[in-house]
């Protein structure tokens, strides 16, 4: 299968869970909603998250492995980069409400206007983003 | 209550599985679909339009039922308005995500996936989520 095959599979196979999880669970699959509720929200109301993330992880890991798609990752990718990225995208998403999942995959497809909104203006910071630090500044890859 | 944790590690599992054979899972693929005036990589406008595609066509089904299959009701967000805190949010989301290519979902499978870098990304996007809990969440007004 060609790439583009591979990544419209793959946009299906996200789409699919995203509705199982509608359907049986009458939950959003938004990944950072559910990684920031393990934190904030009621006990009672962990387990299923738990359950997301671990499929997410072992799954999506396994098949990392397999396919040999996580072995020529990045290297020497600086480090501090990292951590401010990861750093900002906690903050974003906890305060945005949402992520690329939330947002993008879920909240499109109920139409949300707020979901579309918040796709526009991260896509957006996300591009200029990438535009000052490669081909202004050109310090990071 | 079993039987809801088993369907959210399959929708989970369909979700990693997903990431990784769409190249979403590699933040080069990321970074050069957000690289609009260079190298730019199309691979995320058919990943994003087969996950849009299918939630767009089928949520409207799903949304008609009284209530999902295995819960009581439907767990939608309320807040329908568009602020300040959702476009500054997502505003900066979106840098982090051009700084590094991940998003969370990314993260946590190369996490799982054993990449080294996801060990510096995810541990300091959990901390972002608290810190903003702790200090912000309080001073924002209820909408």
């Amino acid at each position: 299968m060609t790439t583009w095959m591979l990544s419209l599979l793959g946009g299906v196979l996200i789409g699919l869970s995203a509705t199982l999880l509608m359907w049986l669970n009458g939950r959003i699959a938004g990944i950072s909603g559910i990684v920031h509720g393990l934190v904030s929200e009621p006990h009672n109301d962990s387990l299923w998250r738990i359950a997301f993330l671990l499929g997410l992880m072992i799954a999506g890991g396994i098949t990392m492995r397999l396919g040999d798609l996580g072995t020529h990752s990045r290297q020497d990718f600086p480090v501090l980069t990292l951590v401010i990225a990861g750093l900002l995208v906690g903050v974003g998403t906890r305060m945005g409400g949402g992520c690329t999942s939330g947002h993008g995959v879920c909240g499109l497809g109920r139409l949300s206007l707020r979901s579309l909104a918040a796709v526009v203006t991260f896509v957006a910071t996300a591009m200029a983003t990438v535009f000052i630090f490669r081909h202004v500044f050109g310090v990071l890859p | 209550m079993i039987t809801r944790l088993i369907s959210a590690l399959i929708a989970g599992a369909l979700f990693g599985v997903g990431l990784v054979i769409s190249r979403m899972s590699d933040p080069r693929v990321v970074l050069g679909f957000l690289d609009v005036t260079g190298a730019f990589n199309p691979a995320l406008l058919f990943v994003l339009g087969g996950a849009v595609g299918v939630t767009v066509l089928l949520f409207r089904f799903v949304l008609k039922q009284p209530k999902p299959l295995l819960d009581s009701s439907f767990h939608l967000p309320t807040n329908r308005s568009i602020d300040a805190r959702l476009l500054i949010g997502a505003g900066i989301f979106g840098v982090g995500w051009g700084l590094a290519g991940y998003c969370p979902g990314p993260a946590l499978v190369a996490l799982s996936g054993d990449v080294t870098e996801a060990f510096y990304f995810v541990p300091a996007m959990i901390v972002g989520g608290i810190l903003y809990r702790v200090f912000a969440l309080p001073w924002t007004p209820k909408p």
